[in-house]
């Protein structure tokens, strides 16, 4: 298990390295004068030169790859070309509000996948079923920023019952800052009526963003509940008379959920792609709204940080997938193919 | 992992116990018939291909497409004359929804003409030659470009490059290959076990034929069933470049860029929004419920 972790640990620094190196190249072979681009055509030439000094552009590529990775080891991603601020304290900024989002999304996510993935693997073929199916179909076409889109329509104008844009209403103070994720510092400052309506601004986006994800995995989870309720074990602990609410948990549930867990960490994965767009829609001041900021404009370094970041994020979620497999397949768990 | 579609294709060459053609056509048939969903979706997929290739002729509109501007009929909503309504500068919201899957399945052939063939290539070789050097490089290089969420790699390409349809295309091709590569990798680690392989070898075929003419031919029913379902996901992700601005540029429209324009005269103008999304939905439901098909049809465990 140790062996495996390790194992998985090296690869992913390894991986890591290799993403940094890809991005590197896609922001440093960018068409036309990087000094250009950061600083406007109307800029002198001793800004410009400060700059190229700054980025290492008058090395070759591979040594200002190395200085560069060096700076960035050290935690320096140096200036944003548009905030004029270190890059790493937009992050820092910008972060947690992402974060906040991508975690009520993934707790939409499991809650819906087991609610309507039992549901429907337990009445096969029944109405509930029949939704579930629909639901996963509409899932796989409709893309996250047309679901936002249409929450934004629904509860903007439609329904004005949840507020659409932002993090917070107008008016409302951010709470002090601890965590920077709005809810948690509301209710750690005992301020209950901000952390209520940074969860209320939450749940659009979130549930956008959520959806597709939640109706295909969980017609996952049906179809392994589905396939594993005729297996012989199955059978066999049913014929000794085991309680069927035991029977349902610990021998179907459990080794029926590894593949829903699986699809569930892909998509989860991916969220960070699709908060991109999603943020955007509903103006969210997050980490992913700042880097499609940071590409339209081109802003080099920011570009890196964001992308690398998300690329460490995307490898511990992975990771932790992995392990809650592990836990719930022991055949993983031992090694055994 | 199941081996592909191996019986179909060698019963064939080995003749005595072999399946016609016309039998195994007729097996196909009935398998993908029998889900009335892929039909379904090789109708939509059918369609889509006729709007695409005819889009000139058959919509009511034409000069709508581009550069246009008839501001007395500005702004209308769906009527008998302008079937999705008209957009702020009165251009024809159907003809112009008909032209973006022009530019959805242009974009989704390119792509996979290109990445295709290359992710197979790559995937055929690093399979074959599992645990040497050439596996390392090749599945670790295909590890960095999956370390990041495709859209994610292609949108920082795409918006590098100058904004246009042929650089959205360039960045998702430059993500798409991967899958590929991860796919025929497995797959060629598993057929390679296979006695057939083992028998050219033995005979002293050359590594070139051995890939080419035994494995590959075994890799072509997972490739070409994970194609139809790859069309709808390379018509989102062009859609989500051209929704913030990278792809098509206006006048030409694309659905993202509809969507987006859309958008901002929400909630009055909704039809600017929701027909471009009801044909992206469209376009992708038809490539994925095709892509069940062929699954299905390929599926040696049905009964």
């Amino acid at each position: 298990m140790l062996k495996l972790i390790v194992r998985r640990l090296l690869l992913g620094i390894l991986v890591l390295l290799g993403t940094s190196v890809l991005i590197f190249i896609i922001a440093r072979v960018v068409p036309g004068d990087v000094a250009t681009i950061a600083l406007g055509s109307r800029a002198t030439d001793a800004a410009k030169e400060a700059l190229r000094e700054e980025l290492y552009l008058n090395d070759h590529l591979p040594i200002q790859y190395v200085k560069w990775l060096g700076d960035v080891l050290q935690g320096d991603f140096g200036n944003s070309f548009i905030t004029k601020r270190a890059v790493v304290q937009d992050v820092k900024q910008f972060f947690p509000a992402t974060l906040e989002l991508i975690i009520i999304s993934g707790i939409f996510i499991v809650i819906g996948t087991f609610t309507l993935g039992i549901l429907a693997g337990k009445h096969k073929n029944s109405p509930m079923d029949g939704f579930v199916r629909l639901m996963s179909y509409i899932g796989i076409a409709l893309p996250a920023f047309v679901v936002g889109i249409l929450l934004l329509l629904l509860f903007g104008y439609k329904f004005q019952v949840i507020p659409v844009l932002g993090r917070l209403s107008a008016g409302l103070a951010p709470p002090a800052h601890i965590t920077g994720l709005y809810v948690v510092d509301g209710i750690l400052t005992g301020n209950f009526t901000v952390a209520w309506n940074a969860f209320i601004h939450l749940l659009p986006p979130a549930f956008a963003l959520a959806l597709g994800p939640l109706v295909q995995d969980a017609r996952v989870l049906r179809s392994s509940l589905v396939d594993n309720s005729s297996r012989e074990y199955m059978v066999v602990s049913t014929s000794y008379g085991l309680p069927s609410g035991l029977l349902a948990r610990r021998y179907l549930l459990k080794p029926s959920a590894a593949s829903a867990v699986t699809v569930m960490g892909l998509d989860f994965s991916a969220l960070l792609g699709q908060a991109f767009l999603v943020e955007k829609i509903f103006n969210w001041p997050g980490i992913s709204r700042y880097g499609i900021n940071a590409m339209l404009n081109k802003d080099l370094n920011a570009i890196c940080a964001v992308v690398l970041i998300i690329g460490f994020i995307y490898f511990l979620v992975n990771m932790v997938v992995d392990l809650i497999i592990a836990a719930l397949d022991p055949r993983i768990r031992m090694g055994v193919k | 992992m199941e081996n592909g579609g191996n019986s179909t294709v060698h019963t064939k060459k080995r003749g005595l116990f072999s399946i016609s053609a016309r039998e195994n056509r007729r097996i196909y048939k009935y398998k993908f018939t029998r889900n009335k969903l892929s039909v379904f979706g090789l109708a939509l997929v059918a369609i889509s291909i006729f709007f695409a290739v005819f889009v000139k002729y058959i919509v009511p509109f034409p000069e709508h497409i581009g550069a246009f501007v008839d501001y007395g009929n500005a702004s209308q909503p769906p009527n008998l004359i302008y079937w999705f309504g008209t957009d702020n500068m009165g251009r024809d919201v159907f003809s112009r929804v008909i032209y973006c899957f022009r530019g959805a399945l242009l974009m989704s052939i390119v792509v996979l003409t290109i990445s295709v063939p290359i992710g197979t290539l790559l995937g055929l070789i690093a399979g074959y030659y599992q645990g040497t050097k050439i596996d390392t490089v090749i599945m670790r290089l295909t590890d960095v470009f999956l370390a990041v969420p495709a859209l994610i790699l292609a949108l920082c390409i795409a918006s590098i490059l100058k904004p246009n349809m042929m650089n959205s295309m360039l960045a998702v091709t430059l993500m798409w290959w991967p899958w590929y590569t991860r796919l025929v990798y497995g797959q060629t680690i598993s057929i390679a076990k296979e006695y057939f392989v083992k028998n050219a070898e033995l005979i002293g075929a050359s590594k070139l034929h051995i890939m080419v003419k035994e494995i590959l031919p075994n890799c072509i029913s997972p490739i070409s069933t994970k194609m139809a379902l790859d069309v709808g996901w390379v018509i989102l992700m062009g859609a989500s470049l051209s929704f913030v601005g990278l792809g098509e540029q206006p006048p030409t429209p694309a659905f993202g860029q509809m969507i987006s324009d859309g958008a901002a005269y929400m909630p009055d103008l909704w039809w600017m929004t929701i027909f471009p999304a009801l044909g992206v939905v469209f376009m992708i439901l038809g490539f994925n419920f095709l892509g069940d098909g062929l699954r299905d049809m390929f599926d040696k465990g049905g009964h």
